[in-house]
C-alpha cells in the first residue's frame, strides 16, 4: 500500500486511473479487496474508485482472461460485416459476449470505434490492432495468442 | 481540388522514429522562430491565420490561447486532445503515428504562448500501441534540447468516448470519472485542477508550425472566407479507398467521397462521426467548411443498398452507451431515442414516434450540458429532413402487417 500511496501523492489522486490500469493489466481485473485499499491509502471514498473502475470500458471488476478481444460495433465496421467477425469469434473461441473461456485463455467484448474504419471490420486483441479481417485470417490471429 | 498537404505534410516522408529526418525537412525551426518573438506576437500571428479547432467545435485557436495568455496566475497547462473517439474518425492515429514531432513543436509553440509550464497529451487507450512512438519522438526532443522549460506528460485514457470532451478529459486527468463539466468557467479560465488551461486538438496544433514559419497571411489565403486552411478527412464506410486525406478547406463533399475516395451510387454521407449531418446524395456537391459542415472530419459513406434508419439507430445506441450520465436530457434522451429508432428499424413503429422524435432532439439540443446530447439528435434531424418518406413508408409497412396479425 505504500507503493500506492507514493504513486497517488502529489494532486492527490492524478496518479489514480493509471494505477487502476496497471492492476487490470496484471491482475487481469479489479477486487473488491484492490478497490477498497486504493480508496482506503488515498482517504476517499471506495465509492469514487469504484465509480472510475465501472466508467472506462478497459476497466473491468470481472476477472477478464489473459487475452481480451474487443471487436469494433460502430457503424463503420458494421458496413463492413463485422457481425461476420463476432460470429467466427464464436464459433472458433465456443463463448459469447462478455465470457471468458474456461482455461482463461481468452475475453470477448464487443467494444465502440477503436479508430481503425480505414481497415474495416477491425478488432483489437489486447493492445494489438488487427484489421481488414476475414474468418481464415481471425482462426489464424487467434492461433498467435497463448 | 486535388489533396494539399499541409498538416500531413511530413507525413511519410520522415522516419518517425528518428527526429533527424524531421529536421532535414525544417523541424523545430517553427519553434525557434516563435521563440525569438513575444509570445503575444505568436499569439497574434496565430489570430490572423484565422484558423479554427479540428476537433469538432471550432473555436477561434488564438483567442483561446490569448484568453490563457492574460489569464492570471503563474500555473497554466496545454493538454493536446488525443482521445480520438469520435466513431469513423482515425486522421489523429495517422498523425501520431507519422508525424510525432511536428506535433512535439507545436506543443512547445502553443505552451510558449500561453505561458504553460507543463503539457499534457491525453491519448485514447485503443491508441495504445502509439504510446512508445509518443514517448521516443518526446525523448529524443528533450535530447536536442528543443523541450527546456518544458515538462510533457502523457497520460492515458481507459475507453470512454465522453473523455475526448475538454471538460471531461480534464476530469479524467485529474483522476475522476470522465463527466462533462457545467461551464462557465470556461478552460482558458478555470481548467486543469482551476487553473487556466488551453485544450487544443492534435489536427489543430499540426496547424501551428507552417503558421508560425510561413506565416498568417500565407495560411488565411488558402480555404473560404470564414474557414481557412486546409482540413484532414478520415474517410471510410461504403468507399473504394477508405483513408486519410487532406484537402483545401471548402472542397466539396463530392470530390473527398467520390473523386479521391471512390464511392459509388452514395446514398448519403455523415459528416463529423455518429453526432455528424447527414448529406443526401442530391447534395454531394456541398462545401466542406465551418460554415456549412465539418465536425471532426469523420467521413462515413453509405451506399443505396443501406437502410438509414438502421444507421442512425446504431449511433444512437452508440451514443447512448457513451453518455457520461451527469445529465438527464442526454442520459435519458439517448435511451429513449435508442428504444424508438430500434422500434422504427424492427418494423414496430406507431405514427406517433416521429413527432416525438422532434420533440425530444429540441429538447436534448437545448439543454444538456455538453456537446454529446447537444449534437446527438443531429443525425436524426436530418434523416426526418433528407428521409422522411424511409420513415413514414416504414412505419405505414409496419402498422398494416401489425393490422393483418390482428395486433394494433
Amino acid at each position: 500500500m505504500d507503493a500506492i500511496k507514493e504513486q497517488t501523492s502529489g494532486r492527490g489522486r492524478e496518479n489514480l486511473l493509471a494505477l487502476l490500469e496497471a492492476e487490470q493489466g496484471k491482475s487481469g481485473y479489479l477486487s473488491e479487496v484492490f478497490i477498497a485499499e486504493v480508496a482506503q491509502s488515498l482517504t476517499i471514498p471506495i465509492s469514487e474508485v469504484y465509480g472510475l473502475a465501472t466508467f472506462y470500458s478497459f476497466l473491468s471488476t470481472k476477472r477478464l482472461g489473459r487475452n481480451v478481444i474487443r471487436i469494433c460495433k460502430s457503424v463503420p465496421c458494421y458496413l463492413k460485416n463485422s457481425q461476420m467477425i463476432i460470429e467466427t469469434v464464436e464459433r472458433e473461441l465456443g463463448i459469447t459476449t462478455g465470457e471468458t473461456t474456461s482455461d482463461g485463455r481468452f475475453s470477448f467484448e464487443l467494444t465502440n470505434c477503436i479508430g481503425a474504419c480505414d481497415k474495416a471490420p477491425a478488432m483489437l486483441i489486447n493492445n494489438d490492432v488487427h484489421g481488414d479481417l476475414s474468418p481464415t485470417k481471425i482462426s489464424q490471429i487467434l492461433k498467435l495468442y497463448k | 481540388m486535388p489533396e494539399k498537404r499541409v498538416v500531413l505534410e511530413n507525413c511519410e516522408l520522415i522516419d518517425p522514429s528518428d527526429i533527424t529526418t524531421h529536421i532535414e525537412r525544417d523541424g523545430f525551426k517553427a519553434l525557434e522562430k516563435a521563440r525569438k518573438m513575444t509570445p503575444e506576437e505568436v499569439i497574434e500571428e496565430v489570430k490572423a491565420s484565422g484558423l479554427m479547432g479540428r476537433g469538432g467545435a471550432g473555436f477561434p485557436c488564438g483567442v483561446k490561447w490569448e484568453l490563457a495568455r492574460k489569464a492570471p496566475g503563474d500555473e497554466k497547462f496545454l493538454i493536446c486532445n488525443a482521445d480520438e473517439g469520435e466513431v469513423g474518425t482515425f486522421k489523429d492515429r495517422y498523425i501520431l503515428e507519422h508525424d510525432p514531432f511536428t506535433l512535439t513543436e507545436a506543443i512547445a509553440i502553443a505552451a510558449y504562448a500561453i505561458g504553460a509550464k507543463q503539457a499534457y497529451i491525453y491519448l485514447r487507450a485503443e491508441y495504445h500501441f502509439l504510446l512508445d512512438v509518443l514517448i521516443n519522438a518526446l525523448d529524443q526532443a528533450k535530447e536536442k534540447g528543443f523541450l527546456e522549460h518544458l515538462d510533457i506528460h502523457i497520460r492515458e485514457g481507459a475507453g470512454a468516448y465522453i473523455c475526448g470532451e475538454e471538460s471531461a478529459l480534464m476530469d479524467s486527468i485529474e483522476g475522476k470519472r470522465g463527466e462533462a463539466r457545467y461551464r462557465p468557467p470556461f478552460p482558458p479560465a478555470k481548467g486543469l485542477w482551476g487553473k487556466p488551461t488551453i485544450i487544443n486538438n492534435v489536427e489543430t496544433l499540426m496547424n501551428i508550425p507552417p503558421i508560425i514559419l510561413d506565416g498568417a497571411r500565407w495560411f488565411s489565403e488558402m480555404g473560404t472566407e470564414k474557414s481557412k486552411g486546409t482540413k484532414v478527412f478520415s474517410v471510410s464506410g461504403d468507399v473504394e479507398k477508405p483513408g486519410v486525406y487532406e484537402v483545401l478547406m471548402g472542397s466539396k463533399l463530392k470530390e473527398v467521397v467520390m473523386d479521391i475516395a471512390g464511392a459509388k451510387n452514395v446514398k448519403m454521407v455523415q459528416v463529423g462521426g455518429a453526432t455528424g449531418g447527414v448529406i443526401p446524395y442530391a447534395m454531394i456537391d456541398t462545401p466542406l467548411s465551418y460554415e456549412t459542415v465539418l465536425g471532426s472530419g469523420g467521413v462515413t459513406v453509405f451506399d443505396e443498398t443501406r437502410d438509414v434508419i438502421d444507421c442512425v439507430y446504431r449511433s444512437m445506441e452508440f451514443l447512448a452507451e457513451e453518455s457520461c450520465g451527469k445529465c438527464a436530457p442526454c442520459r435519458e434522451g439517448t435511451e429513449v431515442m435508442v428504444g424508438i429508432l430500434g422500434r422504427l428499424a424492427q418494423g414496430e413503429g406507431v405514427q406517433e414516434d416521429i413527432g416525438v422524435l422532434e420533440e425530444l432532439s429540441n429538447v436534448m439540443m437545448l439543454s444538456s450540458m455538453c456537446g454529446l446530447g447537444q449534437a446527438a439528435p443531429i443525425p436524426v434531424l436530418d434523416t426526418l429532413k433528407y428521409f422522411r418518406n424511409d420513415y413514414q413508408n416504414r412505419i405505414r409497412q409496419s402498422v398494416f402487417l401489425r393490422s393483418l396479425r390482428g395486433i394494433k
